[in-house]
């Protein structure tokens, strides 16, 4: 038996701490994993847990990132419950078995510290690894800041587990600048949050000799495509498991989630599209920037896949003009907000609001508030004169000759 | 719980853990190094096998050849993934969430997902210490793929990436010594086995499985297809790769004590075996008539080192 690990009401945790203390409290099974800056601590503080006698499980501290993941598949599919944390090159590493632990619907939780890819090698915090992740059939959630990078471990769990979903989960923060700031965190007692999260028993355990399984058979053309078309519509209807989860920690916490966050969205009409700690940043810039009469507001999403078409439609629906943030290299294209935000809004709308894409704090660069002032400045250019007065995607932030692109 | 196979009657009737149901090869020596393994063990055994030959051959959706708990990660993670489900069996056994008997943990791969792509992980697992016994089917070569070099392939084979040719006696490379290996990573048990002799291989896989923390067994698979041999001289070519010493059996304590266990009553020369599989039927042109001599020489010097560290306890 593990060790109560005495809390107060409020910690100061830094993103990763929080994390930490979200594993230990879902008394999670197996937790095998690689260190990688910015997560490092992550896994640093759950081998001091393990130490001092607060956990009950098994630690295995592997050779690889890949390894991390692979022994998770098995220990998952043997029937418990099972986490890791990653970052960057690791996160990459891992990409094989992300599919692996997809398509045999094993609901691991996978904490992504997210942080920029080489080359050049850079240790900050970008969303480049989050962006890898999208098209590996797992869920994607956001937090922005330590409290929500503890709230949401806790129900990464549940939406998980739940029989309706079985499909892994991994749980976004920025790294740095929300893993490695401390700031307030209300935990929740170690009952509470092990009764939020419940008891989880793997359906088709390998464990259970009564019935013996067999995991990850080769499936051609004819059963290939139905697997995979059976995960999508299960990510694709997660939302309703998601939003449960979020109600009900709400009611337990007062703290209410949504899908997607609407930051004075009620009369604006030039919207910020982010992720991350961004979010909080540019919600400092729509208030102050409101004060020159510009309408200014933001949305955000919790949820990078399943990817919230109509929500995302429904929140910009009257909104003048966008500009969609993309933490990433678009690498040849536009930003993938851009790209699925713009689709949501074009679909879904009658009125056909300005879009522009910023790139931006690639390999960890501050995103200011002077950079923020001035996409809104450009966003209200837009709305008067009812079209783009600029490129369609500029980079900003970037030291030297402008860059933007159409 | 191991148990001790007696005689061929007892062997052939203990197989319903593996179905006779499966793809490979008809002659392929992986289905009877399964049946081998599955028949040494009692009690529950979980397997975690990589991608190749087997993998593709047993569990093609919607059927399964595995009437045992069994899963399939990657190419590289077969150790891996059957260390994690070890780890689970450790914790869930402390929280008194799994109340059964132990079992036994097994991982199989191909020489190329043993030798080459898996080296890593098997290297991580070992030094971890899990309890597992890694068993690689020696086929020396990629055969799921058709029949590239890896890591095992013997100097002088002609594989696909490495023909023979007019200007190329096949692969250049020897083999790697896997056992040597594995030993030196001071796992308590690593041994070589051949299917053709299957009380040797009986006894070693029970001391394997019986043996606590991570143990080794390279057991050598003759491929039809790859070594070209007709499928029903599956047992003559590996009885000619024992008698030849080319594939010598022996076994490896606590990293040390080194025991021969089969020693042939008349030792054939290696020509012998080369001559019987058309991947070496090449090296019977003059020019390449040097390989075959240093592939002898190879072999001798090999087995003049093993008996030595037999007799040295070294
Ligand atoms: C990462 C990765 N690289 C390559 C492959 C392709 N591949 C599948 S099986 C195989 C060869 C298997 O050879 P071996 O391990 O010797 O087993 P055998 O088929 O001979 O039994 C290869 C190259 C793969 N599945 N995954
Ligand atoms: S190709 Fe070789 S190893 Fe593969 S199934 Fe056929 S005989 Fe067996």
């Amino acid at each position: 038996m593990a060790l109560k690990y005495e809390l107060s009401k409020v910690e100061v945790w830094d993103g990763n701490m929080a994390a930490s203390h979200a594993l230990r409290q879902a008394q999670v099974d197996v937790v095998a994993a690689y260190p990688i800056t910015p997560s490092t601590p992550i896994v640093q503080n759950y081998g001091k847990f393990l130490s001092d006698g607060y956990i009950d499980g098994e630690f295995v501290m592997v050779e690889s990132e890949h390894a991390a993941m692979s022994a998770c598949v098995g220990a998952g599919a043997a029937g418990g419950r099972v986490a890791t944390a990653t970052s960057s090159q690791g996160f990459a590493l891992m990409v094989e078995v992300l599919y692996q632990a997809s398509g045999m619907r094993i609901p691991l939780v996978l904490n992504l510290v997210n942080r920029a890819l080489a080359a050049p090698l850079n240790v900050n915090g970008d969303h480049s690894d989050m962006y890898l992740s999208r098209d590996t059939g797992w869920i994607s959630l956001c937090a922005y800041n330590p409290q929500e990078a503890y709230d949401f471990n806790l129900m990464a769990f549940k939406i998980a587990e739940d029989l309706r979903v079985r499909i892994p989960v991994i749980v976004n923060q920025d790294g740095f600048i929300c893993s490695h700031t401390a700031q307030n965190v209300a935990p929740l007692s170690d009952e509470e949050a092990y009764e939020f999260i419940g008891e989880y028993k793997q359906k088709n355990a390998m464990l259970d000799f009564s019935k013996p399984i067999t995991y990850g058979a080769q499936a051609e053309e004819d059963w290939h495509f139905e697997h995979k078309a059976q995960l999508h519509h299960d990510l694709m209807n997660s939302h309703v498991v998601i939003e449960e989860v979020f109600d009900l920690f709400a009611k337990k916490t007062g703290r209410k989630y949504n899908i997607v966050e609407k930051y004075d969205m009620d009369d604006a009409e030039v919207v910020i599209v982010a992720l991350g700690t961004t979010v909080e940043t540019a919600r400092v810039a729509a208030k102050k920037i409101r004060e020159e009469g510009i309408k200014a507001g933001v949305v955000s999403l919790r949820t990078l896949r399943p990817f919230p078409y109509k929500l995302v439609a429904e929140a910009l629906k009257d909104v003048k003009a966008i500009a969609m943030l993309d933490r990433s290299s678009p690498a040849g294209a536009m930003g993938m907000l851009f790209n699925e935000v713009g689709v949501a809004v074009l679909q879904n709308s009658t009125k056909k609001p300005i879009l522009s894409n910023y790139i931006y704090g690639l390999g960890g660069r501050d995103m200011t508030q002077e950079n923020l002032l001035q996409i809104y400045r450009d966003l209200d250019a837009n709305a008067k004169a009812n079209k783009l007065t600029h490129p369609t995607q500029q980079f900003i932030g970037l030291r030297g000759k402008k860059m933007a692109f159409n | 719980m191991t148990k001790e196979i007696k005689n061929l009657k007892q062997f052939s009737r203990a197989a319903e853990k593996f179905e006779g149901a499966n793809l490979l090869c008809p002659g392929c020596a992986h289905g009877m190094i399964i049946r081998e393994i599955l028949n040494a063990v009692d009690g529950h055994i979980v397997i975690g096998n990589s991608t190749g030959c087997i993998e593709v051959s047993t569990a093609v959706y919607p059927y399964t050849s595995w009437d045992v708990p069994w899963i399939h990660i990657g190419f590289e993670n077969g150790s891996t993934a059957v260390a994690g489900v070890e780890a689970m069996y450790k914790a869930l056994s402390r929280k008194q969430k799994y109340t059964g008997d132990k079992p036994k943990f097994v991982a199989f791969g191909g020489d190329g997902s043993t030798y080459d792509i898996g080296f890593q992980w098997i290297s991580g697992c070992f030094e971890r210490g899990h309890d597992l016994t890694y068993v690689c089917f020696d086929n020396e070569v990629y055969a799921n793929t058709g029949g590239q070099r890896s890591g095992s392939t013997p100097i002088g084979s002609s594989t696909s990436t490495t023909p023979a040719g007019r200007v190329s006696y096949g692969k250049k490379d020897k083999k790697k010594d896997m056992l040597a290996i594995m030993a030196a990573h001071g796992s308590p048990y690593v041994a070589q086995v051949a299917p053709n002799k299957w009380k040797d291989m009986n006894k070693k896989i029970k001391q394997a499985l019986d043996t606590e923390g991570p143990t080794f067994i390279n057991a050598l698979s003759a491929c039809t297809t790859e070594w070209r041999f007709d499928c029903n001289n599956t047992v003559d070519i590996m009885d000619l790769a024992v008698d030849s010493l080319v594939f010598p059996l022996y076994e490896i304590i606590d990293g040390h004590e080194l025991n021969i266990t089969y020693r042939p009553k008349n030792i054939i020369p290696v020509r012998d075996y080369l001559g019987a599989q058309g991947r070496f039927k090449h090296l019977f042109k003059p020019e390449n008539e040097h390989i075959i001599e240093q592939f002898q020489k190879d072999v001798d010097k090999k087995w003049e080192m093993l008996q030595r560290r037999e007799e040295a306890r070294v």
